[in-house]
């Protein structure tokens, strides 16, 4: 399996083989009272289906703004991007990804079970099917026995555990996560990224994920993407492959320090247009 | 104002151990009444050409028929007489109806005006309300006329709208429960809009990634988010709804309600009659908040709030 993701990782060599995400030349300019703010300047991506790709660089270099732009929630001025060969609004209207956000976002009247039923109470699912999923996507994320707690009655960790289940409750090819433990204490981080790690390889999912914690990115990805602001752009990608059994411990290992510290390079660099 | 300012009142005490506190209150409260009787009263004749010693005189003070300020407990004996102890219902030609020496006819007369200008008034309010959220041409032209509405004093306006409505035939009810429309549309307006603009941008942000309808997104996200803020503003709604019913019964004479009997018993120099109906009024303001309170933690729990 880890073969074929990797072949469908590199389209490029391929030619004809579908990119998950095809970006190209992609520019965002917000127009503010102080001038233009250059949010994203000719960046160029692809992701491959089945990648664990993630965005890293410090506040204000656009990662958010480009998982933002993938969504849909933001509207690109200039460049192509592609989604499984359609528009980011086609790709938002087929539903083909879920979002996950810095916060969990649940509707804190709803019950665990109903927050995770939103999305499919919006596609029209069945009552049957809703329970079903939520059922089946509260157990992959280890929150079953917790459906009708409300959201104030689940720690922060157990609430964006929610929050993912949601994003998954309707199967989605595509799942984009927004520093979805960027507020969790650094103990709860480490337990979910290793059970992230887990349902990535159970599900074949494509993830695309914002972080600033290059740990967490080393840990997690296939590959990253490290950007630097002011304009937003890429500075490098690098390939990091630790194999699909990795357990924390990898941290220890030179590999990972190796890749780590590659990372913190790119970063450096990228700051030093700052002072 | 009375009915207002007891809204607080209605609140049930005691949970939160605020009992001793409140009656220490009431006690300071009714010490200073008392204490005021004698003053206020001193130039009416019975007192001015009273001897004997203070004692005296506060005991004359009060039992006067017709006080400038009735002692509390001559307003209570007379609310007593005027509901307990007068016939709710009397045998007419018609059969049996309701008996208009009895106080708590005038106050169903109030209530049935203020409950439906309070439903109407609402409804018109939420209404306002969505509509300003999800346009901004609505926004722009309607949410300046809706802060204008509110400048005009209620009793400048309260006898055109009696007069305009009487003149198409409509008396009664309906035009008391437009002027408590008229009044109480306001907290519920504003209420509203912000409780419908205020989820934050991630729970809008999600129902767009689901590509949810507008009434989606009004019904599972907008609407339970406003609820908190509806609640808010249907206690003060209710009570100057009843504010408006009482002042559209001023204007016209009427001979029945609350309003008619505060105007009848100035008239008449019935002091303890028009204290009577206040008091009523703050009770029956009391109840409907209490009432609108007990809803309001009905909703919030089926809806998880924290206890």
């Amino acid at each position: 399996m880890n073969d074929m993701r990797m072949d469908q990782a590199t389209p490029s060599a391929g030619g004809a083989s579908p990119s998950a995400i095809d970006i190209r030349q992609l520019s965002l300019t917000f127009k503010t009272n102080d001038g233009p703010v250059f949010a994203l300047k000719d960046v160029d991506l692809k992701v491959g289906a089945g990648e664990f790709v993630s965005f890293i660089g410090p506040s204000g270099c656009g990662k958010t703004t480009l998982l933002r732009v993938i969504a849909d929630l933001e509207t690109p001025t200039g460049g192509t991007i592609a989604i499984n060969g359609l528009t980011p609004e086609q790709a938002r209207l087929k539903r083909q990804y879920g979002y996950v956000f810095q916060a969990p976002a649940l509707y804190p009247w709803r019950t665990i079970e109903k927050n995770v039923m939103l999305p499919l109470e919006v596609f029209g699912f069945s009552a049957a099917e809703r329970r079903e999923r939520a059922a089946r996507n509260l157990a992959l994320v280890n929150l079953t026995g917790f459906e009708q707690k409300f959201p104030w009655q689940l720690s922060g960790g157990m609430q964006q555990r929610a929050s993912i289940a949601r994003a998954l409750s309707f199967d989605p090819q595509l799942l984009l996560m927004d520093e979805p433990f960027g507020a969790l204490d650094e103990i709860v981080r480490d337990k979910l990224n290793e059970q992230l790690l887990r349902l990535w390889s159970d599900t074949k999912k494509t993830i695309i994920f914002v972080t600033h914690s290059i740990p967490e990115a080393v840990f997690l990805s296939t590959r990253i993407v490290v950007m630097s602001p002011r304009p937003g752009r890429i500075i490098d990608v690098i390939d990091c492959d630790l194999g699909d059994k990795r357990m924390l411990e990898i941290r220890e290992t030179p590999e990972f320090l190796k890749i780590a510290h590659r990372v913190r390079e790119g970063l450096r660099a990228g700051h030093s247009y700052d002072d | 104002m009375s009915a207002a300012s007891s809204a607080n009142a209605g609140a049930p005490a005691g949970k939160d151990g605020s009992t001793i506190p409140v009656l220490v209150i009431t006690a300071l409260i009714l010490a200073a009444w008392y204490a005021a009787c004698l003053p206020m009263n001193s130039n009416l004749p019975q007192l001015h050409n009273a001897a004997g010693d203070l004692m005296a005189r506060y005991q004359i003070a009060w039992a006067l028929e017709r006080p400038v300020l009735p002692a509390p407990h001559q307003i209570l004996i007379e609310l007593y007489n005027a509901t307990v102890n007068t016939a709710l219902f009397r045998q007419t030609s018609d059969g049996m109806v309701l008996n208009p020496r009895n106080l708590s006819f005038h106050a169903w007369v109030t209530l049935s005006a203020t409950l439906l200008g309070f439903v109407i008034g609402s409804v018109l309010g939420i209404a306002i309300a969505v509509g300003i959220v999800h346009s901004r041409t609505l926004s722009k032209s309607l949410m300046p006329w809706v802060i204008v509405s509110q400048t005009i004093p209620i009793l400048a306006i309260a006898p055109i709208i009696i007069v305009a409505l009487g003149s198409i035939g409509l008396t009664g009810l309906v035009p008391k429960s437009i002027i408590s429309a008229y009044l109480c549309f306001f907290p519920v307006t504003i209420g509203m809009v912000k409780g419908l603009t205020s989820p934050d941008t991630m729970q809008l942000d999600l129902m767009r990634t689901y590509n949810g309808s507008a009434a989606q997104t009004f019904w599972k996200l907008r609407w339970p988010a406003a609820m908190p803020f509806l609640f808010a503003s249907l206690k003060v709604a209710i009570t100057i709804s009843l504010v408006g019913a009482i002042v559209g019964e001023l204007p016209t004479g009427a001979q029945a309600g609350l309003g008619a009997r505060l105007l009848s018993g100035s008239y008449f120099g019935q002091t303890i009659q028009i204290w009577a109906a206040l008091f009523y009024a703050a009770m029956l303001a009391a109840l409907l908040v209490v009432t609108i309170t007990a809803a309001e933690r009905a909703t919030l729990r089926v809806m998880g709030a924290r206890p």
